[in-house]
């Protein structure tokens, strides 16, 4: 059976936990058993998806599938802390996976570091398509993508994190312990010495200790990170994996929008395509803000009776001047990416927090609309 | 508003406008002779594209003048350069910074080391507010930081604990003890942007509480983007039952010279007052929730064509009106 993943992902606050849930029960009411990996849902999301307990596995959504019976929807919260125990759990045997466990700054790098929520996404990802793969649990698998500074961050992070545990950087701190930095030439000598003095001025003595008896342990235990990380990567690039771009017709999204489609392009990644969220809708009639405005205006001359009209025509006026900022912004996208192909999903009155509202995005996303 | 606070640190949930904020409430605290020093940290070139210069380098660069003769400067910092200076700074050490960086440490510390990059990010904005208290010519009467969002904005000030995962005793520590002082200080206020919709609401609320648990000095809020009610109490809950008197604005409409589109035009302007009246409904039910925060509030319009430079004068100039000095 052939797998199909997609990633969703954007600039933060466009829609990118929404848009990736509504896909996923879009597909799973058409006959599909999906699996949808979250990353950090608004609660009332959340609860809508019955996602209260979080246990880093995934648990069906009751009461979801298609019209005759088949396709499910299972859904999941990452929990980045326990995933990278997980790992260390399952690569070392129990006394030295406590080790490292215990480790200062593998508890440090394991909750907080800038990077590290990425690189469980992507292991988590491996993961859930190695039991697809096993026992044929799902067919398609959704990926929503950590708040991250930039999108990019969601493809360098693993790999950033990777090279630097196998780097050069880590082994020169650990070398004292392996005994090298001997038999290296005199101005490396020089360098390394000041490197090193240098560290312990920024770090202390004390962190340096504890990121050698990391590495130290972490080193005999895995095969590799960077290994790691990078058959992930590859995992993205393989056909049955394909990138939803969302963002929303405002400038910074889109910039960080375009960004990330030339960034898919030169690593050969599959892009679906772009999903522009709470787009104002313009109105089906031909009366431009101008117009309206000027109509609105000679309204108000008349008398105190025209002065309902006027504002209704004031109304009009704003909705079309941001529809036409809007339009405006997408044409350049478009204009600058032909070929990606977009639609768009109007902003709704009120906020989605349940599986009707997510069906009703669905649909939307659905309709063929150009932006 | 805000006496004694030298830093404003400017965050909220992605998309609702945090760098035009932090930009509109720099121009605000610059007017009559101030001058105001505009910071990002984000590698993002925000300012530069809202103000549409060039990038910003690394470097304190005017960038606006303010109503009134005062001054807005502007700097990007990233990790890195603010690694370099730190050496330099307290250890005098900035050459230091080729071999560093050929080893893979510039990497380690402003990338991968949990928090270092963010003693190091918020390390430079105290610098800058502790000119003021050493007189220092190149002062700033105060600081504005377009920070994270809100998601990660009690980790991103709250260096202490951040690295003390990392370091209990050491430099490093004494530092971001350095840091703390400043920011957890009257000196600092931590403003949230919202909007009101629901989400965002509910993750400023979030942020409040998490920011006082942590003991941050919370700030103001600021509602950006809300739209003016158009209509009167009275038209609203007529849009809303969709009971407006259709007859009397298509006759209204023949007056404006629309009247010859039929009745499309009525049906269409209809819809969008309940749509409106739909929407003023949220973004009261959102107000009121943003209010029981008690907090200092500030609301600003939705600018209709866009954030240009004339808007951020604009919203600036709202600011000053609001109380804020």
């Amino acid at each position: 059976m052939s797998i199909t993943i997609i990633v969703c992902t954007g600039a933060g606050g466009v829609g990118k936990t929404t848009t990736a849930a509504a896909l996923a029960l879009r597909a799973a009411e058409q006959g599909r058993d999906v699996c949808v990996l979250t990353i950090d849902p608004a609660k009332r999301l959340a609860q809508a998806m019955g996602l209260s307990i979080l246990d880093n596995t995934p648990r069906r959504v009751e009461g979801v599938c298609g019209p005759d019976g088949k396709g499910s929807l299972h859904a999941m919260m990452l929990d980045m802390k326990r995933t990278f125990d997980e790992v260390v759990e399952g690569h070392a045997d129990p006394e030295r996976a406590q080790a490292i466990l215990d480790n200062p700054f593998y508890q440090a790098l394991s909750s907080s570091f800038a990077g590290t929520q990425e690189y469980m996404a992507m292991e988590k990802l491996g993961q859930l398509r190695a039991k697809a793969d096993e026992d044929g649990s799902w067919d398609l698998i959704i990926v929503d993508t950590p708040p991250s500074r930039s999108a990019l961050d969601f493809l360098d992070a693993p790999e950033r994190l990777g090279s630097f545990l196998d780097g050069r950087f880590i082994r020169i701190l650990t070398a004292p312990a392996r005994g090298a930095g001997r038999g290296i030439g005199k101005i490396a000598a020089f360098s390394f010495g000041l490197f090193t003095s240098v560290l312990n001025k920024i770090l202390g003595s004390q962190v340096l200790a504890d990121v050698g008896s990391f590495v130290a342990a972490i080193d005999t235990t895995f095969g590799g990170f960077r290994e790691r990380a990078d058959a992930t990567y590859t995992l993205l690039q393989a056909a049955g994996t394909s990138f939803v771009v969302i963002a929303a017709p405002e400038r910074d999204a889109l910039r960080e929008a375009a960004f990330f489609v030339e960034r898919l392009k030169s690593d050969s990644m599959p892009l679906a395509g772009l999903v522009l969220n709470r787009v104002q809708e313009g109105s089906e009639l031909n009366l431009s803000a101008e117009q309206a405005t000027a109509s609105a205006d000679k309204l108000e001359k008349l008398g105190p009776d025209e002065r309902l009209t006027a504002a209704l025509l004031r109304l009009h006026a704003d909705r079309q001047r941001i529809y036409t900022r809007q339009l405006h912004l997408a044409e350049r996208f478009t204009a600058a990416h032909p070929g990606v192909a977009a639609t768009t999903v109007p902003a709704l009155p009120e906020d989605i927090h349940d599986i009707s509202g997510l069906r009703e995005i669905g649909d939307l996303l659905a309709k063929k609309r150009e932006p | 508003m805000w006496p004694g606070v030298a830093l404003h640190v400017v965050s909220g949930k992605g998309g609702t406008g945090k760098t035009t904020v932090a930009a509109a409430l720099a121009l605000a605290l610059a007017h009559q002779g101030k001058r105001t020093l505009l910071m990002e940290v984000e590698d993002r070139q925000g300012i530069a594209q809202l103000f549409d210069t060039p990038p910003l380098p690394y470097e304190e660069r005017k960038i606006a003048v303010a109503p009134g003769g005062g001054e807005v400067w502007a700097l990007a910092i990233n990790a890195q350069e603010a690694l370099l200076d730190y050496l330099d700074i307290f250890y005098n050490l900035r050459r230091a910074g080729s071999v560093l960086r050929r080893m893979g440490a510039i990497d380690f510390a402003t990338t991968i080391a949990p928090g270092l990059r963010d003693v190091l990010l918020t390390g430079k904005a105290c610098e800058v507010v502790r000119r003021i208290d050493k007189l220092a010519p190149n002062a700033y009467s105060a600081i504005v930081l377009d920070a994270p969002p809100t998601g990660r904005i009690s980790r991103f000030l709250n260096v202490n604990s951040e690295v003390s995962g990392l370091a209990k005793v050491g430099p490093i520590r004494n530092h971001a003890d350095l840091v703390m002082s400043v920011i957890s200080s009257p000196r600092t206020a931590v403003h949230l942007v919202t909007l009101l919709e629901e989400m965002p609401v509910q993750e400023t609320a979030d942020g409040v509480a998490e920011l006082r648990a942590a003991h941050l000095p919370v700030g103001g809020i600021f509602v950006n983007m809300t739209r003016q009610p158009m209509l009167t109490g009275e038209q609203l809950q007529e849009a809303r039952s969709d009971t407006l008197p259709a007859e009397s604005i298509e006759q209204c409409l023949n007056e404006a010279g629309l009247g010859d589109r039929g009745g499309a035009i009525v049906s269409t302007l209809l819809r969008e007052a309940n749509d409106h009246a739909l929407r003023v409904d949220l973004e009261a039910r959102e107000s009121a929730r943003i209010v029981e925060l008690g907090l200092p509030t500030f609301f600003l319009p939705l600018l209709s064509q866009g954030i240009d430079l004339g808007g951020l004068y604009e919203l600036a100039n709202l600011l000053r009106e609001a109380g804020v000095r």
